[in-house]
């Protein structure tokens, strides 16, 4: 099992993000934003959570037309497994592997807290082991964590069950208190909140190491 | 570009004071170029020089078999075992702040980031200590807004996590806020990196942003006081890129492992020409800039605005020739600047270059070194004025008051806002007394607090100096970690009337008596003075940051105390009012004397919280409100009541010092008392945790309503 994960400039939880997959059993190989192409035989690309290029212009936007996010599109839409947290999902956004925005919290400002999410479906790598209706206090630090989307586009993520992640209690406007979203080929999954912070009982959670778990057994079974 | 003639104007606009320009004629023997001028005001100015201070400075204990740098770096050095080291520093940014809250306080924490990895450390903890006006008046809420987003604004993107703090609101700082900021690194022991320049003929360059206009003349206007030109400042203030810091920080340590770096210093307070200066002055080497090579972002800078720019996230190295392609290539790939703009030589001046022409050249060594020192008239402090007779209140009710008040009320309004948890090593983030933060890939954790009281100084400078440190001594030991070492931030009026450095004077020795007491010496620091408006001082606010060690997560003491504990008070019972938060906040009153520390009660008291913290549910020690306050958060924290015993206010909101509170198991409170008696202590049960009402000596309120209160108070005032 390869992950890679992308730094951007401005990436602040690259490590982090390398060290839970790691501890789920993943090889992880560190790709940077300059590069052209992804490493070989690679099962797995992670976006990790930060300021890409300082959030100038708009959250992602700039690191979605960085040279490696030609290259996570084409895998991508290869059939490849994607994880975007936080900055990642609003680089997954920006690239179009995702529907919908991400604005400014409602309360235009920065949260920082843990919170309870709810699992919405089980049909997907990332969320099988967690069960749909589970519950895990996770921590979110983002500043524009506001999901929306058309009212047709949060009709058909409901119907398809394309909903991965709601917050238990309303938390920065999302609708339909949204944290995170699949892809139609349930391959690609964008969310706010952090697993990576929550991966380790020595840091006070290990809630999150689920969705790590989660993925490296689908590929286990592979 | 032709430069204006010396004039009194000029002189007295750079904040030089006549015989501080004689002193100019005399070193250099000639009159000052205008560009000179400006490096000497800036090299001079209070903020850089010390000059005020340095001879009380002198005075601190700053030695200890765990000190690997003492002050005088850009940050402090300490060992933490295993070949580590941590390395931190506490500084202001005061009045930035005021004028423009954002961009000061975010560069107040960009700076001090700065500071950290310019040693070769990667910050992996953040903290900020806030003084603000009372509430009510008309700037307050602004600046509560700018600066909590400022701090937010920048360590959240850079990604250190925020894991302390105190914000605090007095009248005294209506027209005068204070924003100091804490950061702390962790590096290898053997690869500390300092400011002292080696090599004559070596290439100085030039690294990260370019420079602007921003800033020009910051640390002079730092080092007046206020009045109602303030408005014309707003150009002083710089404007921060955590982007581009977090590029630097990157940058810089994988510069720093290719062994290319001689000496390495950041541009902070008066940009190049400190920078330069300092690395030149501590290697004993002369210095000369070309300043047509300087990457800038404006156009027709002159060699003034350039020698004097304060913009952000620059940084002056001396590079080992042979490895500058190895270096340059790291800077192109973080897309930073790396420009050669000068050289070391062997003669002692400082030569700036600038369009073929020279604008500045004069003797570096003394330029550095000949700072004026002052030795200023000090008054004694007045004695506290005696405490009047306190009136009755119902115990409950009177902790209501204090728990709905500003300074007591729960701030996850502000930490929130802050990202506590990136880099994934925060064992416990703000609101549980000290942060806690692993040592990244080890057992170990280091514990952080940032603590003052600043009434007490006022009433009794060397008390209050003491108790700051006292204070930041038991806030760690009550995580279980050992106490290491400290960082001051000295926030004081005028130094030039001598009751204010009468305060300054005593608070400083009785902040080394504490630290000398303690073993937690002093080894980084600054200095904040000229803290008035219209001639109104703040309350003298020394804020003592202090770091601990713990060797593995056993010898920390948990956070989870739980219904049915007992609660055990480890010191005397409460008696002290004067100075006190009940009085304050209460009353609006201040009369009477700060209290007593007894630097070898605290010592023990510590001892015995560290030795005996696997017993322990929680431990806190006891400050502001003493065991009423005290008891409530911890009640709180468990997620329910509790029945404190106590009989008036003194015991119950008196804040004698040397004192904790601790939650154990009845089993745990039994071993805990007989351990106490061994040790020749005092430990005395006062409560029990559980049920929905808190009770004080029978004085009751629901327990929901008093959490409600507390938790929603300040977004009330603020939100």
């Amino acid at each position: 099992m390869r992950a890679a994960v992308v730094t951007f400039p401005g990436s602040n939880c690259d490590r982090d993000l390398a060290l839970a997959l790691e501890r789920s059993g993943f090889e992880v190989v560190r790709v940077w934003h300059k590069d052209t192409a992804l490493p070989a035989g690679i099962d797995l690309v992670g976006l990790p959570g930060g300021f890409s290029f300082g959030d100038y212009l708009r959250c992602g936007a700039i690191a979605a037309n960085s040279p490696i996010c030609r290259e996570v599109v084409r895998f991508a839409e290869g059939g490849g497994h994607v994880l975007g947290i936080c900055n990642g999902f609003q680089i997954l956004l920006e690239t179009g592997l995702l529907p919908g925005a991400l604005m400014r919290n409602s309360n235009l400002k920065f949260i920082c807290k843990t919170v309870t999410l709810r699992v919405e479906t089980a049909l997907s790598p990332f969320t099988t082991l967690l069960g749909e209706g589970a519950t895990l206090d996770i921590p979110v630090a983002h500043h524009d964590g506001n999901y929306q989307a058309s009212p047709e586009l949060i009709r058909d993520l409901d119907s398809e069950a394309r909903v991965a992640f709601r917050y238990g209690d309303p938390l920065n406007g999302s609708a339909g208190d949204i944290a995170g979203i699949l892809s139609q080929n349930r391959r690609v999954l964008g969310m706010m909140p952090h697993p990576e912070r929550a991966s380790e009982a020595a840091t006070g959670s290990s809630a999150g190491a689920a969705i790590f778990d989660g993925i490296a057994s689908a590929f286990a079974s592979a | 570009m032709r430069e204006p003639d010396i004039t009194e104007d000029l002189i007295a606009g750079h904040g030089l004071k006549p015989e501080e320009y004689q002193r100019i004629l005399e070193i250099i023997g000639r009159v000052p170029s205008f560009t000179e001028l400006g490096i000497f005001s800036a090299m001079w100015n209070e903020h850089c020089s010390y000059k005020s201070s340095r001879k009380w400075l002198r005075t601190l204990p700053t030695s200890g078999p765990q000190v690997i740098c003492g002050p005088g770096e850009n940050a402090g050095v300490v060992d933490i075992g295993d070949g580590q080291a941590v390395v931190f520093k506490m500084e202001s940014h005061n009045h930035p702040s005021y004028i423009e809250p954002y961009q000061g306080a975010a560069t107040g924490v960009g700076g001090i980031l700065r500071d950290v990895f310019t040693m070769g450390a990667r910050p992996i903890a953040a903290m900020n200590s806030l003084s603000f006006g009372q509430p009510g008046h008309p700037r307050t809420r602004s600046l509560v807004h700018g600066v909590v987003e400022g701090v937010g604004g920048y360590g959240n993107c850079f990604g250190v996590p925020t894991v302390g703090g105190e914000v605090r609101f007095h009248p005294a700082y209506d027209g005068n806020c204070l924003v100091n900021a804490f950061a702390a690194g962790l590096a290898d022991a053997d690869a500390i990196f300092y400011s002292a320049a080696s090599g004559v003929g070596m290439p100085v360059v030039y690294l990260g942003a370019k420079t602007g206009r921003d800033g020009v003349g910051g640390a002079t206007m730092a080092s007046a006081e206020f009045d109602e030109t303030i408005e014309e400042k707003r150009p002083t203030v710089q404007v921060g890129d955590p982007f581009t810091e977090k590029r630097l920080m990157e940058a810089c340590l994988e510069l720093m492992a290719t062994g290319a770096v001689i000496s390495i210093q950041d541009m902070g307070a008066a940009g190049l020409t400190c920078s330069a200066v300092e690395m030149g002055d501590k290697g004993g080497l002369g210095i000369r800039l070309d300043l047509d090579l300087v990457p800038v972002r404006e156009r027709a800078m002159s060699a003034y605005e350039m020698m004097l720019s304060e913009s952000q996230e620059r940084m002056l190295m001396v590079l080992r020739p042979e490895k500058e392609a190895e270096a340059r290539a790291v800077f192109d790939k973080w897309d930073l600047d790396f420009a050669v703009v000068g050289e070391t030589i062997a003669e002692d001046r400082f030569v700036v270059v600038h369009g073929g022409e020279v604008k500045a050249d004069l003797p570096l060594g003394t330029l550095a070194g000949s700072a004026p020192e002052y030795d200023r008239p000090f008054a004694e402090p007045a004695e506290a004025p005696a405490l009047e007779p306190v009136p009755e209140a119902d115990p409950v009710e009177a902790l209501r008051a204090l728990l709905t008040s500003p300074d007591h009320a729960h701030k996850a309004w502000v930490w929130e806002q802050y990202d506590t948890m990136v880099m994934a090593d925060t064992v416990r983030a703000p609101g549980h007394g000290s942060g806690i933060v692993r040592v990244h890939g080890t057992d170990k954790a280091l514990a952080f607090t940032s603590d003052v009281t600043p009434r007490y100084v006022r009433a009794n400078p060397q008390m209050g100096g003491r108790q700051a440190v006292a204070e930041a001594y038991r806030n760690i030991c009550a995580t279980g970690a050992r106490p290491l070492a400290c960082t001051d931030n000295l926030n004081f009026g005028n130094p030039e009337k001598p009751e204010i450095m009468g305060q300054f004077v005593r608070a400083v020795t009785g902040i080394g008596e504490a630290c000398t007491a303690l073993d937690m010496p002093i080894v980084s620091g600054n200095v904040s003075l000229y803290n008035e408006t219209d001639g109104a001082p703040i309350l003298p606010t020394p804020t003592i940051g202090a770091v601990g060690l713990a060797l593995n997560p056993g010898e920390l003491i948990g956070a989870r105390a739980a219904e049915g504990d007992v609660l055990l008070l480890l010191g005397p019972q409460g008696s002290h009012l004067g100075a006190s938060a009940l009085l304050w906040h209460l009353w609006g009153r201040e009369d009477g004397d700060a209290p007593a520390v007894d630097l070898e009660l605290e010592r023990r008291h510590g001892e015995f919280v560290r030795a005996n913290g696997a017993r322990m549910a929680a431990c806190t020690d006891l400050s502001d409100g003493g065991l009423a306050l005290a008891a409530f958060e911890m009640a709180e924290a468990a997620g329910c009541g509790a029945e404190i015993e106590g009989d008036g206010l003194a015991v119950l909101f008196g804040e004698d010092q040397a004192r904790y509170l601790i939650a154990a198991s009845a089993e745990e409170a039994a071993a805990l008392a007989s351990a106490a008696e061994k040790a020749g202590v005092e430990l005395a049960a006062v409560g029990t945790l559980g049920g929905t009402d808190f009770s004080l000596g029978g004085s009751r309120a629901p327990m929901a309503d008093l959490r409600t209160a507390w938790r929603g108070a300040f977004a009330e005032l603020f939100g």
